[in-house]
């Protein structure tokens, strides 16, 4: 009986287990903030992946082409995209302003006499694609290269540590501006890879490696200190090769750590193309993003406002819910670093 | 759009006018030279003395560099040399059309020019003192024209290498000596100048500020920021490229030509440097400042327009914006592809892109209107027509199909400003529709002009400007366009799109011969050369700017010289 009634509870309990990653998802999902944070960059992300949809079958509208000359209907009326002014000496053209009609420039034209309303929308598909894909990127290598220096020790560490420290010693905007603007003068050619001076990769993978150095340190101190643990001596003991134990043993543990910086990396990311774009060594044009978006409306500011406006407010808040979330994600995955005030 | 990197431009551009200066033939006229007579116009108005005095307070963003006015290429200080520094000619300082005309300066007279047009004579003027209380003799004259080439001055080679002696100066500045090309009789008081061969446009050499004549003793190597004493109403007292430069009276002043350098009216005038454009408009209507260089940015023109229209004063600048199309690389080595572009682009919308109707007009010429040698004349408008009236779209889609070069890359190249950028954003938009795959390289300023003249850049389409440094139909034709100014693999190949028609480069010349004795004749022929250029299409004009001064309320006589733009010094605060 004894053995009976030792062995049941101890199986129920074992079926109502969540495991670690259901549980941090239960928490995750408790978090009222971070959930809300998670429905601002759904809606974010959905309308921007619905830009396409918008510009063809609402605004009826090329955002990427330039319509100086165009027209437009206001109020019934015809009227130019751009204005000339007609008082005074007549200087000046000033680009239309917003309608709130979505089928004739929502938000106003910029000063191609593009609708800013559908460039908006292009342009959060691109400052996401290019946030989010640049903090995969400096994630995983970052992880890698962590990893690997925090396990290997010796030589192997300290290479990869001075050059992290190389990278690390240049302030990143302007580290993120030199590469830039050697790159989009002939684009990047790397052995077999070869990106065009106006491609979105490059963009992408400047970011994604000056933020390298930010994943891989926090990583391989963390390494460092898993390496003496008595599970990973046991590995070593019992004759387990490297990579298994790399893959088996220290990758499980580091991995809440690097899925935490996703989110921020991301907010990171995003604020750093669009400060590239907005000095425009970023996203070229015509493609367009928040920060290309700004910097349009940087000649604006005084009669436009709301070409910059818009951007800046939604980078705004796709940041802010970015880093909403990712303390979120950190507190679900590392309930303890919550009491030790950060990640 | 920075107006001191214009000249800057053209510093690295005229190589061109080398050639053009060698190739004129002497005329064998043994009259006064000189395109314009020194007679002719209306004068300068006489002084008002009850406006003289008070502190004239000028901004701009940023200072144009060396203060020394024999190095100095840029029309930010060009302008204010104009109330600091003398040549034995100069451009009358008045507004409008006369100020083309060249005026005898520290010469008593226009010279007189013998020996087929090689040899110059000038008589200096008497009771001419520098700022340092030196008098001018006819040694600072000729250690001037020394100093040119010791200084390395950017027109050295350009301008002045007519003068005989002067390859010798240019292959070794430092020991420069023209003892055979500019010779002073101090007791005649007299400065010949020996050209190696005639040169009609040699008098507007004479009156830009390179050839200003400075103390024989000043220093054989740029001044920098330190002022070099002056012979006309101002001089620097102070000079910090960070922050300001002052200019006072110079005390030894004495007004001898009211034409060729007249009286100033404000004791002083402070330039200030380091604003940003949205505080230089800002501090001029509040009277903090009285004028700003810098061109006021697109959102305050509307503002400018209306609250301050009496303190706006627009002119028309005889200049031109265009696309070059490089002639030697597809597709616009096809004659066709070329053509639909300058039928394609929308010169309403550059227009608008500028500044608006009020700011800029449609170009289809290369020379500008007001120019000698100009006709109205449009190949490339809808409907056809003399002026410009719209683009035609639907012609250019079919010339890029009878090309077969549709679906080929064009890459842009543009300066980073918002101008620029905006028009070269435009323009990829354009050549998209067309057909292209056309991308925009938007460079700075400081290295777009010399990135898109060096043919291994391979640049495809470039959008530049061209501002006149004197008024002369080769100053634009024959620079820009003629198969001398092509210099592949150089920097300084300002026939950016490699543009060489043997054709054409004939009836250039021959205008150039013409120009020596008769000018009208010559601008007939230079009329018919913009036409049959534009007929094969190198290049694609789009706007004749216009240039907006704004002052404060309190500045009066404002008078713009086409020359040299606003007369600084004539601006009364009082």
């Amino acid at each position: 009986m004894g053995q009976v009634t030792d062995t049941l509870p101890r199986s129920r309990e074992a079926r109502r287990s969540p495991g670690p990653w259901r549980t941090a998802a239960g928490d995750l999902l408790r978090n009222r903030a971070a959930l809300a944070a998670a429905v601002v960059l759904l809606v974010v992300v959905v309308a921007s992946l619905c830009a396409p949809l918008y510009a063809a079958h609402i605004a009826h509208t090329d955002p990427f082409q330039s319509h100086v000359s165009g027209t437009t209907v206001v109020d019934g009326k015809t009227v130019p995209v751009l204005t000339p002014s007609s008082t005074g000496l007549g200087l000046g053209v000033t680009p239309i302003g917003p309608t709130w009609d979505p089928a004739h420039y929502f938000l106003g034209a910029d000063n191609q006499g593009r609708d800013v309303m559908a460039r908006l929308l292009y342009g959060g598909r691109t400052s996401l694609f290019i946030g989010f894909t640049a903090a995969l990127i400096s994630c995983a290598l970052g992880t890698v290269v962590g990893v690997v220096a925090g396990y290997a020790g010796g030589a192997v560490d300290a290479v990869i540590s001075r050059v992290l420290d190389v990278i690390w010693a240049f302030p990143v905007y302007l580290l993120a501006i030199c590469l830039s603007v050697v790159l989009l003068t002939n684009g990047l050619r790397l052995g077999p890879l070869t990106v065009d001076a106006g491609s979105l990769w490059l963009p992408v993978a400047i970011i994604a490696a000056i933020y390298v150095p930010y994943i891989a340190r926090p990583l391989r101190g963390q390494v460092l200190v898993l390496r003496n643990k008595e599970f990973i001596q046991a590995a070593i003991g019992s004759g387990a090769p490297v990579p298994r134990i790399l893959r088996r043993e220290v990758l499980p543990n580091v991995l809440p750590t690097a899925l935490v910086f996703v989110p921020l990396m991301t907010a990171l990311a995003m604020l750093t193309e669009s400060a590239l774009s907005f000095l425009s060594v970023g996203v070229q044009p015509p493609d367009a993003s928040w920060g290309t978006i700004i910097e349009d409306g940087l000649g604006l500011l005084y009669t436009r406002p709301t070409v910059t406006i818009a951007p800046g407010l939604l980078i705004a808040l796709t940041t802010a819910a970015l880093n909403v979330l990712g303390d979120g994600v950190r507190d679900a995955l590392d309930p303890g670093a919550r009491l030790r005030g950060g990640v | 759009m920075s107006r001191s990197t214009r000249r800057g431009a053209l510093a690295a551009a005229t190589v061109a006018l080398t050639l053009t200066v060698a190739a004129c033939s002497s005329s064998g006229d043994d009259s006064s030279a000189g395109p314009t007579t020194s007679s002719s116009g209306t004068g300068s108005a006489a002084f008002q003395p009850q406006h003289k005095g008070g502190t004239l307070k000028l901004v701009a963003h940023a200072a144009a560099g060396s203060l020394d006015p024999q190095v100095n290429y840029t029309l930010q200080y060009w302008q204010l040399y104009q109330s600091m520094y003398d040549g034995l000619l100069s451009f009358k300082k008045v507004g409008g059309q006369e100020s083309f005309t060249v005026v005898p300066d520290l010469a008593t007279a226009m010279p007189k020019v013998t020996n087929s047009g090689r040899t110059y004579t000038f008589t200096l003027r008497k009771g001419i003192t520098f700022s340092n209380g030196k008098a001018l003799t006819t040694d600072d004259v000729v250690a001037s024209f020394e100093r040119i080439f010791k200084v390395s001055s950017p027109t050295a080679g350009t301008f002045y290498n007519g003068i005989v002696g002067a390859d010798a100066c240019l292959k070794k500045p430092a020991s420069c000596t023209l003892p055979k090309g500019v010779i002073g009789d101090a007791k005649t008081d007299t400065v010949t100048v020996n050209l190696t061969a005639a040169d009609p446009e040699f008098p507007y050499k004479l009156a830009v500020p390179h050839a200003s004549i400075l103390p024989k003793d000043s220093p054989t190597k740029d001044a920098g920021t330190k002022p070099l004493p002056t012979t006309g109403a101002y001089m620097a007292a102070s000079y910090d490229p960070n922050r300001a430069l002052k200019l006072v009276r110079n005390p030894h002043f004495k007004e001898w030509s009211r034409q060729a350098e007249p009286e100033g009216y404000p004791d002083e005038i402070d330039y200030t440097f380091g604003q940003t454009v949205e505080s230089e408009v800002t501090a001029v209507q509040n009277g903090q400042a009285d004028w700003m260089f810098d061109p006021p940015p697109a959102d305050r023109l509307n503002e400018i327009g209306t609250k301050y229209a009496s303190q706006a004063h627009v002119n028309p600048l005889t200049a031109f914006w265009y696309a070059t199309l490089n002639v030697n690389m597809a597709p616009f080595n096809n004659k066709l592809a070329r053509q639909a572009i300058n039928y394609a682009v929308d010169r309403a919308a550059v227009v608008r892109l500028y500044g608006g109707t009020n700011l800029a007009s449609p170009a289809c010429t290369i020379l500008p209107p007001g120019f000698p040698g100009h006709v109205d004349s449009c190949d490339y408008t809808k409907g056809g027509g003399k002026t410009w009236s719209a683009a035609d779209l639907a012609k250019a889609k079919e010339l890029v199909k009878k090309s077969g070069t549709a679906g080929q890359e064009v890459g842009i190249v543009v300066q980073d400003d918002d101008v620029n950028k905006s028009i070269g954003q435009y323009l990829q938009s354009l050549l998209t529709q067309l057909g292209y795959k056309a991308t925009l390289k938007p460079l700075s300023a400081n290295i777009q002009f010399t990135y898109i003249q060096n043919t291994k850049n391979k640049v495809q389409l470039a959008l530049t400007s061209w501002y006149q440094d004197y008024p002369a139909a080769s100053d634009f034709l024959n620079v820009l366009l003629s198969c001398a100014s092509y210099h592949p693999g150089s920097d300084s190949s300002i026939n950016i799109s490699g543009f060489c028609d043997k054709g054409i480069d004939t009836k250039m010349q021959t205008a150039l011969k013409s120009a020596q004795t008769d000018e009208a004749s010559a601008n007939k022929q230079w009329s018919a050369i913009d036409q049959d250029v534009m007929a094969e299409s190198p290049v694609v004009p789009l706007i004749n700017p216009k240039l907006i001064d704004f002052t404060s309320k309190r500045v009066g006589n404002y008078q713009f010289s086409k020359q040299f733009y606003m007369l600084v010094g004539q601006l009364w605060v009082k």
